[in-house]
């Protein structure tokens, strides 16, 4: 018989600790302190809160991996919440998770989300597979509904390297968990819609990582344009949107010295063209 | 109406001591060691999935002897409190020190109440911004703790072992020169059954190595097999192609 004693990270280890069995961080938590997870904190019924949203976030892939952005504003209601916040994150070291809605939630699940993916490969010894990670991040997502129903939904999109087709692979969700892949790009977020109309006249199949990049810096300025929840590049500020690239050589957050000078281009573009780059007309 | 046997508290302490060394001393060695980057851990283990050693945390890893589900089930305990107190606290909070403790408290109460005490010896071994700071504990089965400098051998040979690396151990060894010495010592252990003193040259394929390389960024531990380990044993690979390097 072990100790039955219940320790939250404390001196000694309980039982739950011993026990044999799950590889999954969230569902130790679940039986070990539920209080801990982002949905295990039930709310009174019938109310809503006022809470801080994060906005629009973008993918796509290139050959060979795929590039994620989101700009950096955050709001609640009228008021501009946050002008840096950050939207993008590394999931594990080949694949990265962006967030749209409630924030908080938001944040809390990727920190779960992040610490679940690198439980899972400690204890098993091996990473899961894309899929795997994906399906992962729908059941936390799905124990969320409750919050969701009060009007504190989570979007988040992920979007992950995978060795076996050698390519960026991008996945969307809804508030119920249900999991879509998309091909090619996806934007999640109130300025969606807007950047969604970029992402369809820009992308190519043949679009290399730095044009993805260029590509994903103005579908956002397209979203911010239209949108009014969703921040442009604030150069005065320095405040640029944050870009993760996912390929054969993991996850990388393109920096600023690499960032600032397309985000300069496009702005600069733009200076002529408000409306953007123009798309060939066929037939 | 029957009477059980009376047998003294001190003979219960000592049958079970005896009985986990037994078990601890059958099995194959372990060697913690500082070197000039870090801390490098040496295992004599055919097997290349059941791990004697293995990551905790970002900075904490975790070596064992003796029986593999006990102290298997202590590393995967370890890996859920340590991802606990980073997910609650901050991934900074998470310390060898507090891992060491939680570990003797649950050894420990293992040992005293249940019949049959846990037949292993682990160590919890953080590395620090500094040598200075690299911090390495030994655990045995009825939950002592010692706080080691320098190095820690464990398993069947522990004794023979220890009393070398007090003569040949010091500080700053590269990573080459001390992989080197922790393998000839390990070979230098009489194999359990054999009964022979000579010593054995030890193969990568019999080797668990990895280390916690001060210099890598956030998880500093890595596995060192394939190539890579024959390389820095100054032999040919006799292994199949992996990857130098891999985590987990």
């Amino acid at each position: 018989m072990s100790t039955v004693r219940r320790s939250s990270g404390g001196s000694s280890l309980s039982s739950a600790f011993l026990q044999a069995g799950s590889s999954s961080f969230a569902e130790f938590l679940a039986m070990h302190d539920p209080s801990l997870l982002p949905a295990g904190r039930p709310l009174p019924p019938g109310t809503s809160v006022d809470a801080v949203h994060g906005t629009t976030i973008v993918a796509l892939t290139f050959a060979g991996g795929v590039a994620m952005a989101g700009d950096r504003r955050a709001t609640m209601g009228n008021v501009i919440a946050q002008k840096d916040i950050e939207k993008v994150f590394p999931a594990d070291e080949s694949s990265c998770v962006g967030i749209a809605g409630t924030a908080g939630l938001a944040v809390e699940m990727v920190k779960l989300f992040q610490v679940e993916l690198e439980h899972y490969e400690k204890i098993e010894g091996a990473s899961l597979s894309v899929d795997g990670k994906a399906n992962r991040l729908a059941t936390l997502i799905r124990g969320n509904l409750g919050m969701a129903m009060q009007g504190l939904a989570v979007v988040p999109m992920f979007a992950g390297y995978d060795p076996e087709t050698g390519g960026g692979r991008i996945f969307s969700y809804d508030v119920t968990g249900g999991r879509y892949e998309e091909h090619r790009h996806h934007s999640v977020g109130s300025g969606s819609m807007f950047a969604r109309g970029a992402l369809k006249k820009l992308w190519r199949e043949d679009i290399s990582p730095v044009e993805a990049i260029s590509v994903a810096v103005e579908s956002l300025y397209d979203a911010a344009d239209d949108d009014a929840a969703t921040g442009g590049p604030d150069l005065a500020r320095g405040i640029l949107p944050v870009i993760a690239v996912v390929d054969s050589d993991g996850y990388r957050r393109v920096p600023e010295s690499e960032l600032d000078p397309i985000v300069r281009a496009v702005v600069a573009a733009r200076q002529n063209r408000p409306d953007g780059p123009v798309a060939p007309i066929t037939g | 109406m029957s009477m059980p046997f009376y047998v003294s508290p001190e003979q219960v302490i000592k049958d079970k001591a005896d009985y986990a060394r037994k078990g601890i001393a059958r099995g194959r060695s372990v060697i913690v060691l500082q070197y000039s980057g870090g801390l490098l851990f040496v295992a004599e283990n055919r097997s290349r999935a059941l791990h004697k050693i293995s990551e905790i945390y970002d900075r904490i890893a975790f070596a064992a002897v003796g029986k593999y589900n006990e102290f298997e089930n202590l590393r995967v305990a370890g890996v859920r409190l340590a991802d606990l107190r980073g997910y609650s606290y901050d991934r900074r909070d998470v310390t060898g020190r507090s891992l060491a403790n939680a570990y003797a408290q649950t050894l420990g109460t293992i040992f005293t109440e249940t019949q049959k005490p846990y037949e292993v010896e682990i160590v919890v071994a953080e590395v620090g911004a500094s040598p200075h700071d690299d911090q390495l504990y030994r655990l045995t089965f009825d939950g002592s703790v010692g706080d080691e400098h320098g190095f820690v051998a464990m398993g069947g040979s522990a004794e023979a072992i220890s009393e070398k690396l007090r003569e040949r151990w010091t500080e700053g060894l590269d990573l080459a020169d001390a992989l080197r010495l922790a393998v000839e010592l390990l070979g230098s252990a009489p194999e359990s059954g054999n009964g022979t003193e000579e010593p054995r040259v030890l193969t990568p394929a019999q080797l668990e190595v990895a280390v916690l390389d001060r210099e890598r960024p956030r998880r500093k531990f890595r596995r060192i097999q394939g190539p890579k380990l024959a390389e820095l044993l100054g032999v040919d690979d006799d292994s199949d192609d992996e990857p130098d390097e891999s985590p987990g």
